[in-house]
């Protein structure tokens, strides 16, 4: 298990009692800095490793962001804090993504994501909850995720806590059986604590979602298994942070955010080509510089 | 030499396994049942009478179900997750090496009604590939309990050391062959029968097809060991080494696939001795099975004290 970095996490308190405290334009600021220091850590790292999924890493960015920023009741120094909110990425290929945003918030030395990838690294190309403090479950195969958060949820409220259970998915992933297994599932147990956010980026490895197994109208669908649906601008802080207010409905929250993928890098945006692809050494500087 | 043929009593381990879960869970709140639709079949019809808000049934869902089981464990309990061996086996398989094996979290899955004892209800009934995919996955448990007092220990040892594991449940009725004061350690087989010229080993239900087989065989002066394969893994490699040392020929029978199954776990240890690579059996399925009963199968497939001791005689005119 790679060790918690406590000066880091300290800085990561700071910021998010700033975050917390402030007004909303200053907040989208701190938290778009964020942002930018995760997208700009996971072309680093990309680089270094020769590999990665950057497309799905840039459209989940600012939903994470939210999430560790402003959102997760975490104490990075106990990670295993039995009343932790828990956060799951079933989209577990966005590991770049994820490992950024928890190394910010301390759970290990940022100076270890130079590491990804590497031989014997803890950080593999999927997040390993055995090696990666912050990690719930292991995740990369889809449709993986939910179904952990629903039993999540469900030890929750058996044990009577006050955590909460929040769970990202990929759009493409909602093809997955298991995840409509779980969505039934949820709404049979009424998990009011339990949050889906899913990275609708309307892409997917191959192609467009909508010409390989089409999942519109998603937020119908979803609230016609019996969730209370939220859609929202994936990339705008405000409305994310109201969107994970609580269930008004007793039923669980399923969030449909609307992103684009590979956002914030003008020759990545919305190009399926991206999904995986790794950005040569004029396309890292040129990515670097769009993220200054 | 007389041979009993007095026919014992026999159980079937869905019982015991009911009233130990129950029991563990009066002691431990941390312990809840995960099931698929399967009540009744699971024998859980007392535990949710008795706790009904530790009983979770996901309906016909089992990916769900496995998931739900490691989340549950994520949050801290002890899940119990049930359902017959095919169906929480096959159609779970990836959730059980990502969910639950790699992830490490403390899983009991309970493969009920295993091996062929839904006999007529046919192949996709019957959970003879367990041990073949299972064995496949590190860090997970495989351990068959050959009868009541088994089963009791094998649901007190998870609660006690919580661990990813697979129990199989059986339903097909088996006579008491261990007691209470058998030794119990993971990853040991158990020593059921002493003997010098032969080992013959069984899991589940074949153990006490073993032991009649031992009887039958001191006809021929034949002395045979008998272990009980109790752990299928972490596997007793060192009880393989010694019974090729100290006795000269080794019959394995398993209700399940020979491929990647028991027996290939023991020709894996035999194969790879410098010494002692001694005449090996293995008596198993290699085909999906016909239309019948489980006892018809049983035999069809020579699972039984009879197919042992011809197996264990023509290993031993090779020895």
């Amino acid at each position: 298990m790679i060790d918690t970095d406590v000066p880091q996490v300290e800085q990561w308190r700071e910021t998010r009692n700033r975050i917390d405290a402030a007004p909303s334009a200053e907040r989208d600021e701190l938290l778009a800095e964020r942002a930018q220091w995760t997208r700009r850590s996971v072309v680093k790292m990309i680089d270094a490793a020769g590999a990665g999924h950057i497309g799905g890493d840039f459209s989940v960015t600012d939903i994470l962001t939210v999430l560790f920023n402003a959102v997760l009741r975490i104490d990075p120094t106990r990670a295993d804090w039995p009343d932790r909110d828990r956060f799951i990425l079933s989209k577990g290929h966005c590991a770049a993504s994820l490992y950024s945003t928890l190394a910010w918030a301390g759970f290990f030395s940022p100076d270890a994501l130079e590491t990804f990838m590497a031989p014997m690294s803890e950080l593999n190309g999927h997040p390993d909850r055995r090696k990666v403090p912050g990690v719930e479950t292991n995740t990369g195969p889809l449709g993986h995720g939910l179904p952990v958060g629903v039993g999540a949820a469900l030890g929750a409220r058996l044990a009577g806590g006050t955590d909460r259970v929040f769970v990202v998915l990929g759009d493409g992933e909602m093809q997955e059986g298991s995840n409509w297994e779980a969505l039934m599932s949820a709404a049979h147990y009424k998990l009011d604590k339990l949050f889906i956010t899913v990275d609708r980026n309307r892409l997917q490895q191959g192609a467009r979602t909508e010409e390989t197994n089409g999942l519109d109208p998603l937020p119908e669908r979803l609230a016609a298994f019996g969730w209370e649906v939220r859609e929202v601008d994936g990339h705008d802080y405000a409305a994310l942070i109201n969107a994970y207010r609580p269930s008004a409905t007793g039923k669980p929250v399923a969030i449909v955010a609307n992103t684009i993928k590979g956002k914030g890098v003008s020759f990545i945006e919305d190009r399926v080509e991206w999904h995986h692809k790794v950005p040569n050494r004029e396309q890292v500087a040129q990515a670097l510089e769009e993220l200054s | 030499m007389s041979v009993d043929v007095s026919t014992p009593a026999v159980y079937d381990n869905r019982t015991a396994f009911a009233e130990e879960l129950i029991a563990l869970a009066e002691q431990d709140d941390r312990v809840v049942a995960v099931c698929n639709d399967s009540v009744g079949s699971s024998n859980l019809v007392a535990f949710r009478d008795r706790f009904p808000n530790r009983l979770i049934n996901v309906g016909i869902a089992e990916q769900n179900m496995v998931g739900v089981g490691a989340g549950l464990a994520d949050r801290g309990f002890i899940p119990f997750v049930c359902a017959a061996g095919p169906f929480l086996t096959g159609r779970s398989l990836e959730q059980i090496k990502a969910d639950v094996a790699y992830s490490a979290h403390r899983v009991i899955l309970c493969g009920m009604s295993p091996g062929m004892a839904y006999g007529e209800l046919g192949p996709t009934h019957h959970s003879v590939e367990d041990f073949s995919w299972l064995r496949a996955l590190p860090d997970l448990d495989i351990i068959v309990p050959a009868d009541r007092a088994q089963t009791r220990q094998a649901l007190r040892d998870v609660v006690a050391n919580p661990r990813p594991s697979y129990i199989r449940v059986g339903r097909h009725k088996v006579p008491d062959v261990t007691t209470e004061s058998t030794p119990w350690e993971r990853g040991r087989m158990q020593t059921l029968r002493e003997g010098s010229d032969i080992t013959l080993i069984g899991t589940g239900t074949l153990v006490s097809r073993a032991l009649q087989a031992a009887d039958l065989l001191t006809v021929d002066g034949t002395e045979a060991r008998v272990l009980n394969a109790s752990w299928i893994a972490p596997f007793d490699d060192d009880a393989i080494v010694r019974a090729a040392a100290e006795t000269r020929a080794i019959i394995v029978a398993e209700e399940a696939n020979v491929a990647g199954g028991l027996g290939a776990a023991v020709a894996s240890v035999v194969a790879q001795l410098a010494r002692d690579r001694v005449p090996l059996r293995i008596l198993g399925l290699r085909e999906f099975a016909p239309t019948g009963s489980t006892d018809f199968l049983l035999d069809y497939f020579r699972l039984t004290a009879e197919g042992y001791v011809t197996a264990a005689r023509e290993a031993l005119a090779d020895a």
